[in-house]
């Protein structure tokens, strides 16, 4: 089969089949990214635009390295730098990045939706990097991608997302691919960091961390997002910690061989321990490491003539 | 392609034909290379993969000796991205052994425009250096849009631009056969 879709913005309407077809042409990126010299021709001739209106250093570089080592041409478009200060529109900014011609513009931004109203104003390819508290489906696919790597198979698997699920487009990606591949879903938090009815997606919710870790092989810890702590979603970071930190003590909870997982940057000693984020269970440098394959790979299914 | 009504089809190689050619071109491989010193093959997806093995198996029942063998997918070195709607699949490459100064055998199933072969020596040059690169096929059928030549073909077989040469193997759940199908 081959991707038959323009754009990419979110996890949730995505098919089994798309999904796996992402994950299997990661896989051949993979083995390019373990070569001495990681660069393929896939893509010479096209320019990528990192169109990032927040700040982010991991995702931006991520996407700058996929994009180089398919030897496209990349630009770094961020509002600190550009018009936008100006008061231009998304669209127009947007538009003149693609008057440029730009084959795939890469979006980062703060409101849930920009990048679906950027796809639909503009004939290049989106990727969506992160709107709001929507989605991140990158993300999304190279946590699938790293679950897989490491032996595990969707069908019943016991995964646990633990953290302002609210406020976070990683955990909202995840939940609809998981659940879409057969996983069980387990939503741990604060009842203020749980968004109301999210039961409808398929997913369990748990307030007490230790009994949503029984049985289970993937535990995904979610940033706790300090800068909203002005919101006062829970009492103090003590007590966040002690409730809803990840301890070694905790992943002895879980199933043996269970491994832990988190989008980062991390916050050491808050929501997980550093010697859990140091421990052999921990995959948090494969998923960085994973993100640049898996990004290759959506450049490269998104990469036909429009 | 040969689900729902069958295309006719016409037999130019049957298993017979198959062995006997990949039987001589191990030979003439041996010969132009005085034995198994420094030889590699690489297989090109899918068709060539599965011939590049059986290369390796009849070079073993002469030399006793098993050679590197490696598998390359050549997608991502096609000339003909840009102009695609949609990409096709990638498979996977896999080089288990270092090329540098070694004399690697290319092998492909039908040689016909010389584009996937070009694509081929891009990709290999990117997995290392090899001392020279040779190229084997079961069937070469002409029609070349660049300077590429085998060093070892199975079969010449005069075709016209449009008809379809198929290489079916065991490999892929077919009888061996080589057979050309009608556009």
């Amino acid at each position: 089969m081959s991707l038959k879709r323009k754009d990419l913005l979110s996890l949730a309407p995505l098919s089994v089949d798309e999904i796996g077809l992402m994950l299997e042409t990661a896989d051949s990126f993979k083995e390019v990214t373990g070569r001495e010299i990681k660069k393929v021709p896939a893509l010479r001739g096209r320019t990528v635009v990192n169109l990032f209106f927040e700040p982010s250093t991991r995702t931006r570089t991520s996407f700058e390295l996929a994009a180089k080592r398919l030897s496209a041409d990349v630009i770094n478009f961020s509002p600190s730098s550009s018009s936008i200060v100006k008061g231009e529109t998304l669209l127009d900014t947007a538009r003149n990045i693609e008057a440029m011609q730009a084959d795939i513009i890469v979006l980062r931004h703060p409101s849930p939706g920009a990048a679906e109203t950027l796809a639909r104003g503009v004939k290049s390819s989106v990727i969506n990097a992160g709107d709001g508290w929507h989605e991140h489906p990158t993300q999304g696919l190279l946590d699938l991608y790293t679950i897989r790597e490491r032996g595990l198979s969707f069908e019943g698997l016991r995964v646990a997302i633990v953290g302002d699920v609210a406020h976070s487009r990683v955990a909202r990606s995840n939940i609809h691919a998981l659940v879409k591949l057969g996983a069980e879903v387990r939503l741990v938090g604060p009842p203020t960091m749980m968004p109301f009815g999210v039961e409808k997606l398929g997913v369990r919710v748990y307030y007490n961390f230790d009994e949503a870790l029984r049985g289970v092989q993937v535990i995904m810890m979610l940033r706790l997002q300090l800068e909203r702590q002005g919101k006062a979603l829970f009492p103090t970071i003590r007590e966040y910690a002690r409730l809803y930190g990840l301890t070694s003590e905790r992943v002895r909870m879980a199933d043996p061989g269970a491994i832990v997982m988190h989008p980062g940057p991390i916050n050491r000693g808050v929501e997980i321990a550093p010697e859990v984020a140091d421990s052999l269970s921990s995959v948090i440098l494969d998923q960085v490491a994973n993100g640049v394959a898996v990004r290759m790979g959506i450049l490269y299914l998104l990469s036909g003539a429009n | 392609m040969l689900s729902g009504e069958r295309q006719a089809e016409r037999l130019v190689m049957d298993a017979g034909d198959i062995a006997r050619a990949l039987t001589r071109v191990a030979h003439e491989i041996l010969e132009r290379n005085k034995g198994v010193k420094d030889l590699a093959l690489v297989g090109i997806r899918t068709g060539g993969v599965h011939l590049a093995h059986r290369l390796v198996k009849r070079i073993q029942d002469i030399e006793g000796v098993q050679i590197p063998i490696g598998e390359l997918d050549i997608t991502l070195y096609r000339d003909d991205l840009a102009l695609r709607k949609e990409q096709p699949v990638l498979r996977k490459t896999s080089m288990p052994f270092d090329m540098t100064d070694k004399i690697v055998v290319l092998v492909d199933d039908v040689l016909f425009t010389g584009r996937t072969i070009r694509a081929a020596m891009d990709g290999l040059i990117d997995l290392g250096r090899p001392a020279e690169i040779q190229l084997a096929v079961l069937v070469d059928r002409g029609h070349r849009q660049l300077p590429i030549k085998a060093n070892y073909i199975g079969k010449n077989l005069p075709t016209s631009r449009d008809e379809n040469v198929q290489v079916l193997l065991e490999e892929l759940g077919e009888d061996d056969r080589v057979v050309i199908l009608n556009a």
